[in-house]
């Protein structure tokens, strides 16, 4: 099973402790500077909606996100471009990409911290990743592989989506929290 | 751009029908054809537009950073029509006939929106439903999967039958003549793909309304609009329609004019057809700005129009279709799924209390209500759109409507579920009270993602909602009554000609920097079918909008008579002491070291193309001469609008003229200051300067401005009628504006001396 598009959401850590007008501007500074990997191209605003997307960073290869999903805020990586290797890589190369995304906002707006501990990793695309079990038996190797290099350990609590309408993907849980800097600043 | 888009033929096979299916397929080997350079750029974006494919801001490449215009480096170099990156996002629109939507269709929406859009599904002023930031090579997935559900993007863009549109509260209103669904329905079926409508210079908009006295299917602004009516004939009730032609807003808005006073049902659809033929035949195709159905009314006066379609129509060989599309129209559509109810007594919740009395509107069945979902800017989200799909599913028989406020109702909630089915709505964040009052604005996307926007229309929205809302339980209920619409350029997405409070994008320039601004809009009337087109009265800033509107509410408040009202206040106190209340507003704008916000729009803090502005100093003395000019110009076309209120029409008509004139002079002053104040000269001049150069030439839209004046300047002498000096105001205007975009272009560049 071939897994594209993986999104990583990784939580704030508690409230929100800033005001989501920050992001606006913040995006619109890292599409001045094309800051990031992917071609970034426009800001979009949907603060007026409870519970929705928030400020997203829409970029050509990936969007990056303050998502309020849930009413939870996250940074969310949604990798839109297919990428070449093993899912794992895959899995990989989004939550590099979230995490470094993550540790930028932390030092650019004070008091904002994303949470070591918690995050979400899902498939944007139903054809590919039915949300069924099947699904999670066909890659659970995989997701833990990947803990597993991420962690250096594999304690961690995965916990799927209930929801077979939502998108297949896990909810991943760890005693020991992670050094974001480190896996944002690692080689591929 | 999704791996999977090989994957859903196979998926979904068995699932489309087979006409649908062909056509995808057909769409999905002309993206292959095109890649391949085997299809022309134009030819290929005309096709995709049939398809519901638009192109989207910064699809040229270029991103102004609020410094200075970007390249977006996008890797394929090919091209989905002129000047269209191939890689550039764009929108998907999706046709939604009359509105009428299932849960199954929503929660193929709400997927659609996670997997290919931003994860918002947006509501349009004409019922469809828009994705935004889409891949091209993705759209034939999501026809697949849509059209699993029954639904077409065909023809839902380009020079085309465009969505039908209908009042969401057909079948259960208790102010209609009878449902007009079948007949929107059977209108649908027959126009999609007909031959006689593949030939258009321009698009072609139907609507339905079941009586005339509503807003809700805005038949009167429609290319094609039909108001259910019923009349005795031998003691027998026939169904029929008011048939009006020939409405539109854009840029030059017009009032539909009367083709028949009633219209028997059973001929709606032969003579939808004759319409389509005059118009494909006979329309116009070079010139885009003078194609709509308006124009060609214009041109030939509708007893002249009448008689051609009344021709073309006995000409027509006859088609089963017209009869057999209508079968059982008389019939009830929908049944509920609860039995009839009575509203529980309140639970003296406020909140609640509120939105029973905004979002509740009795059927005309007993026991039974329609409950308008408020959306905000017209979004929602993916996960809101399943639990709607739920609730759906749990209180009715399916039966909800997209509206052109940008909303949905559901219909046939029994009223004993209400309280239900407002915790349902409450638990996912779509129980906001306030359908269609001053809470519920209206905006198109604007600069968000449309290629035309110049401002911020759904910034400035957002703003206003916010600032109103929080106090909204105090407001007066005249002010809570107000219809508030914006859009971000004069094309009237938003629909501003027809709300209480209008606003549409402008841009002026203050010390050498682009402002983001909004013209006020009043006068206009959303009841009646969307009866009366307001008129621009004042240029205001756009961070200085909240301010306007308090100062427009406040007066009205003031100065209202008992029961009067917005737009009868406004026809009564005139619009002079209105603009008065808010003309500081439009002056001492602080500098930018003072005030850099000023500078920018609402949710963008890019400076608002700053980048675009060049500092000729040599340009000095001649930009106090063009501003002075322009300045004039824009007080004679106020001055021709209270002229116009007086009943005096000629008067109106000669000062937008001459405000036109002295527009012109201002451009021509800038490379021959010797230019007289003689009309004939200064069009001679301008023409030569200006036109002949193609300088004047908007980006998109042409030399379309610079003809409103050449036309206006032919006729100049004759009389004017109350009807056409409104236009001439119109036009006037946005002359005016074209001027103000002209200088803005030449200063981005050295200034001609």
């Amino acid at each position: 099973m071939e897994l594209q598009h993986v999104n990583v959401k990784i939580f704030v850590d508690g409230d929100l402790p800033v005001d989501p007008e920050q992001f606006i501007n913040v995006f619109h500074t890292w599409t001045a500077e094309q800051s990031c990997g992917e071609l970034l191209i426009d800001v979009a605003d949907y603060r007026h909606v409870p519970a929705g997307p928030g400020v997203v960073l829409v970029g050509h290869e990936a969007d990056y996100a303050m998502d309020n999903a849930g009413q939870r805020w996250g940074l969310l990586y949604n990798r839109k471009a297919s990428t070449v290797g093993s899912n794992e890589d895959r899995f990989t190369q989004a939550f590099r990409a979230a995490a470094s995304a993550c540790r930028r906002l932390e030092d650019e707006l004070t008091g904002l911290q994303f949470s070591r501990q918690e995050f979400q990793l899902f498939i944007n695309d139903r054809a590919l990743a039915p949300n069924v079990p099947e699904t999670l038996d066909a890659c659970r190797v995989e997701i833990e592989s990947f803990l597993q290099s991420l962690l250096g350990h594999g304690d961690a609590t995965l916990t799927t989506e209930p929801e077979p309408r939502r998108r297949f993907g896990v909810l991943v849980q760890t005693d020991a929290p992670l050094d974001l800097a480190q896996i944002a600043g690692a080689k591929a | 751009m999704k791996a999977s888009n090989g994957l859903w033929k196979d998926l979904l096979d068995g699932q489309i029908s087979a006409q649908h299916a062909e056509e995808i397929d057909t769409f999905e080997t002309e993206i292959e054809l095109r890649q391949q350079d085997k299809v022309d750029e134009k030819i290929f974006a005309e096709t995709r537009l049939r398809r519901g494919t638009y192109g989207q801001r910064y699809d040229n490449g270029q991103r102004h950073d609020g410094n200075k215009s970007q390249t977006l480096a996008f890797d394929v170099k090919q091209s989905k029509g002129p000047n269209t990156a191939w890689d550039a996002p764009g929108m998907q629109r999706i046709k939604i006939p009359y509105g009428g939507v299932n849960a199954e269709q929503l929660e193929v929406m709400a997927e659609l929106a996670e997997e290919y859009s931003d994860g918002i599904v947006h509501i349009t002023t004409r019922q469809d439903f828009q994705l935004h930031f889409v891949h091209i090579e993705d759209t034939p997935s999501i026809m697949r999967r849509l059209a699993a559900v029954g639904i077409t993007t065909r023809e839902a863009c380009g020079n085309s039958v465009r969505n039908i549109c209908g009042c969401p509260y057909a079948g259960a209103c208790a102010d209609e003549a009878f449902d007009v669904t079948p007949y929107a329905h059977a209108l649908t079926r027959f126009l999609l793909g007909h031959p006689d409508t593949q030939n258009f210079g321009r698009k072609f908009k139907p609507s339905f309304s079941g009586c005339a006295q509503h807003a809700c299917g805005l038949a009167a602004m429609h290319d094609m609009g039909l108001i259910a009516e019923t009349r005795e004939v031998d003691g027998q009730t026939q169904r029929g329609f008011r048939l009006v032609v020939g409405g539109g807003l854009g840029a030059v808005p017009r009032q539909a004019k009367l083709f028949d006073e009633f219209l028997p049902a059973e001929e709606i659809l032969p003579i939808a057809q004759a319409i389509a033929r005059v118009f494909g035949r006979h329309g116009e195709k070079k010139m885009r700005s003078r194609a709509r159905m308006k124009f060609l009314i214009e041109k030939w006066g509708m007893e002249k129009f009448t008689a051609e379609v009344l021709s073309e129509r006995a000409k027509l060989k006859e088609d089963p279709r017209w009869t057999e599309f209508l079968a059982g129209a008389e019939e009830e559509l929908e049944t509920p799924k609860r039995p009839p109810g009575d509203l529980p007594d309140g639970s003296g919740d406020d909140r609640y209390s509120h939105w029973i009395k905004t979002n509740l509107r009795e059927q005309r069945q007993p026991g039974y209500v329609m409950v308008t979902v408020t959306l905000p800017l017209g979004d929602l989200t993916s996960d809101q759109t399943r639990s709607l799909a739920d609730i759906v599913r749990e209180f009715t028989n399916d039966t909800v409507r997209t509206t052109v406020e940008q909303n949905l109702v559901v219909r046939w909630v029994s009223k004993a579920d209400v309280p239900a089915l407002y915790a349902a709505l409450d638990k996912v964040g779509l129980s906001d009270p306030g359908a269609g009052n001053i809470l519920d604005i209206v905006a198109c996307p604007g600069t968000d993602t449309c290629k035309l926007g110049i401002s911020s229309s759904r910034g400035l929205a957002a703003e206003l909602r916010t600032r109103l809302a929080e106090k909204s339980f105090q407001m007066d209920q005249a002010i809570q009554n107000l219809h508030i619409k914006i859009s971000g350029c004069f094309n009237s997405c938003g629909q501003h000609h027809v709300a209480d409070i209008g606003f549409y994008g402008i841009s002026r320039t203050f010390q050498g920097f682009k402002v983001p601004h909004f013209q006020v809009v009043l006068g206009g009337q959303w009841e009646e079918n969307g009866g009366l087109y307001g008129l621009p009265i004042v240029a205001i800033p756009s961070k200085r909008v909240p301010d306007a509107l308090d100062r427009i509410t406040e007066m009205y408040l003031a100065k209202r008579e008992k029961g009067e009202r917005f737009v009868a206040f406004v026809k009564r106190i005139g619009k002079g002491p209105i603009r008065e209340a808010l003309d500081d507003l439009t002056i001492d704008a602080p500098t930018p070291e003072q005030d850099p916000n000023f500078y920018s729009d609402w949710s963008d803090p890019r400076q608002y193309s700053l980048g675009d502005i060049g500092k000729g100093e040599c340009a000095g003395e001649v930009v106090t001469q063009y501003e002075f000019e322009m300045a004039g110009a824009e007080r004679m076309v106020f001055g021709s609008q209270l002229h116009l209120e007086s009943g005096d029409a000629d008067q109106a008509g000669k000062d937008a003229y001459d405000a036109m004139v002295r527009a012109a002079k201002a451009l021509v002053l800038i490379q021959y200051d010797d230019v007289s104040n003689d009309p004939d000269e200064v069009v001679e001049e301008f023409k030569e300067r200006y036109y002949d150069t193609e300088i004047f030439f908007d980006p998109f839209a042409g030399p379309k401005f610079a003809d409103y004046f050449f036309a206006t300047h032919e006729q100049a002498g004759a009389p004017f009628t109350t009807d056409s000096v409104h236009h001439t105001i119109e036009e006037a205007q946005l002359f005016i504006e074209a001027v103000h975009s002209c200088y803005n272009r030449l200063r981005s560049g050295p200034v001609a001396t």
